[in-house]
């Protein structure tokens, strides 16, 4: 299908078309068995300039928009997502910077996340607190030129292997969601420690971990804007980063609708390939439909988003919530279609639907997508 | 472009980086791809500095058409001496068509400079010699040689990097210079056809004829038969 793509888009597809084949594929049932963090394929990834799309160029990046990101992601998802959830979730991690931050904190920070040399995180869940911001237990004291940081942040993804995080604690544990503030705080910061590895259903090639801040002294300056924004940060970070999200759940999905499709004309029964059976032929057509449609929600999102537009939030919370429920509906149909085989961990299609499942969750359920839909359209009608 | 130059070509990108990074004294180093061939080759230089060479040259001309090994040597040496600061030549070990590997040997021999085979590593280098290690037969060798020198490699030496952005970039606004037989002040009688010592006349593939036999009987009568059968051949 033809997006009427710029030469440089093309380019982008092109270069994650290289890396899927010639490292990920490779390599992904092993990553994914054993649950290796892929280290080397994003150095590739970062040698590649994938990191800078997410940047203005005046911070070592190229300046492109979240449609480059969503297409990359896209791709890398065809190939295997818990890489593309490592390389998207570097850029959520700096999105706070990239929208808040200070001049000098994004001269400090943002050429090195470009670049590849350094992964980002971003900090905001807990065990008390994913979905509801307010329930955040983490805290920040303000001590002279200094914040104070304890509490433990869950499910993290990229600790451990990330070197610089955007945490999310409470200054002022009164105010609720409204008492949250958002600091940079860098690896090898006394009092900063990582947890449990998290062993999972799917992405298994992605770490996820708990972070430990323990009275983890930071510069007053790594704040980000001023207390109290945390919660809108989070917020607007979630607007631009979501469409990725709904992008790795396309790039699964096409990756089983392709599996499912070639597996139909070699596979014979009652001497015909099954993909002459009507049967066959509708979930396929059903899933391409489905898939497509994704597609192209996402790249409108996407499209919308870097024209400037301000209000988002609704678009950015549907195309996730459509794309995560069609590739959760496509990879189980991929399964189907392979049957017996598709159940056996030979091939790669029950890995895909596993790893479909955490696009319905993470970012955002999909209950709290259609919150956000449904509150918007009450707020300002169907437009 | 030919998978041997592939290794070449990153060999030559991680030395300039390596270079640059200062572990080597921080030396300004430049990569240049260099491909005799008709017009279109200029895609696979362009295809050379997406993946990190500075620029690209492209020795084209009528008559450099049905060159062999000597003819290409030649005309690749005029152009390498009219470049004429170079430090180090990398070559792919072979073409994956003729396959006979001689191009690099033949063009040391054109630039009186020594020619190392099959290099696996790069082990040291500053701007004066090069230290490396290859891999023969039964053993490994570790030489030495002064700079310029030539070196080939195959893919042994790197895991080539995929293509930047922004080298894709880069490459698709590269303007890339063809030198002709003018340009390279190279008579006729050197280059091409007429350059050549050898003439592919014709490319077949060997007819390889089977003779099968089945040996029947019980398994002990197998064995005894297929014993005797290789005894005779001499194999055992």
């Amino acid at each position: 299908m033809r997006y009427f793509l710029t030469e440089e888009q093309q380019m982008i597809i092109d270069i994650c078309r290289q890396i899927v084949d010639e490292r990920i594929i490779p390599a992904r049932a092993e990553l994914d068995e054993k649950g290796i963090f892929p280290t080397e394929i994003l150095k590739e990834v970062g040698k590649s300039d994938l990191f800078r799309l997410f940047v203005p160029e005046e911070y070592g990046g190229m300046g492109t928009g979240i449609f480059e990101v969503c297409i990359a992601t896209e791709e890398l998802s065809r190939g295997d997502m818990g890489v593309a959830t490592s390389y998207a979730a570097s850029g959520l991690g700096f999105i706070p910077i990239l929208i808040y931050g200070s001049e000098e904190q994004k001269k400090k920070y943002l050429p090195q996340l470009a670049s590849g040399e350094k992964l980002a995180a971003f900090g905001l869940t807990e065990s008390e607190a994913g979905s509801d911001v307010g329930g955040i237990r983490t805290t920040a004291k303000l001590d002279g030129d200094y914040y104070i940081l304890n509490g433990t942040k869950q499910w993290i993804t990229n600790g451990g292997e990330a070197d610089i995080y955007t945490i999310f604690a409470m200054t002022d544990p009164g105010k609720g969601a409204r008492g949250a503030s958002t600091f940079i705080v860098e690896r090898d910061t006394p009092g900063f420690n990582f947890g449990k590895k998290e062993d999972k259903l799917g992405i298994r090639s992605s770490a996820t971990r708990e972070l430990i801040f323990t009275d983890c002294k930071i510069p007053r300056e790594n704040i980000i804007t001023r207390e109290g924004m945390g919660f809108i940060i989070a917020m607007k970070t979630f607007d631009q980063s979501r469409p990725a999200v709904g992008a790795q759940a396309v790039g699964v999905a096409q990756a089983a609708l392709e599996e499912a499709l070639n597996y139909s004309k070699i596979r014979k029964q009652f001497g015909a390939a099954i993909s002459s059976f009507q049967a066959i032929q509708h979930m396929l057509a059903d899933m391409a439909t489905n898939v497509e449609a994704a597609r192209a929600l996402i790249y409108q999102t996407a499209k919308v988003i870097d024209s400037g537009e301000k209000n988002i939030g609704r678009l950015s919370a549907m195309s996730k919530l459509f794309a995560s429920d069609m590739a959760m509906k496509v990879t189980i149909d991929a399964v189907q279609i392979l049957g017996g085989y598709g159940y056996m961990k030979d091939y790669p299609v029950e890995r895909m639907m596993r790893d479909a499942k955490i696009t319905q969750i993470y970012e955002g359920t999909n209950q709290i997508q259609r919150n956000i839909i449904a509150l918007d359209l009450i707020k300002r009608g169907v437009l | 472009m030919n998978p041997f130059d592939t290794y070449a070509i990153e060999e030559g990108v991680r030395l300039k980086e390596r270079f640059n990074s200062g572990n080597n004294g921080n030396l300004d180093v430049e990569v240049i791809a260099v491909s005799m061939g008709p017009p279109q080759a200029e895609e696979v230089l362009k295809e050379s500095i997406s993946l990190g060479v500075d620029s690209g040259l492209l020795l084209s001309d009528r008559a450099f058409a049905g060159a062999d090994t000597w003819a290409t040597a030649a005309t690749l040496a005029r152009a390498i001496k009219k470049i004429d600061d170079y430090k180090l030549i990398i070559l792919g070990k072979q073409t994956f068509d003729g396959d006979t590997g001689q191009v690099g040997p033949e063009l040391a021999h054109k630039l009186n400079l020594p020619f190392i085979g099959y290099v696996s590593s790069i082990l040291e280098i500053d701007y004066k010699k090069v230290k490396v290690k290859r891999l023969m037969e039964d053993r490994y060798e570790i030489i030495e040689t002064r700079l310029p020198a030539a070196i080939s490699v195959g893919k042994d030496i790197n895991v080539p990097r995929v293509p930047s952005l922004r080298g894709k970039l880069k490459a698709k606004k590269a303007e890339i210079p063809v030198w002709d037989k003018n340009c390279l002040d190279i008579k006729e009688k050197e280059a091409g056809l007429s350059g050549s010592y050898t003439k592919v006349i014709k490319i077949f593939t060997p007819k390889v004829k089977h003779e099968v036999k089945i040996i029947k009987g019980s398994a002990d009568e197998q064995v005894n038969e297929l014993y005797k059968e290789l005894k005779e051949l001499g194999v055992i």
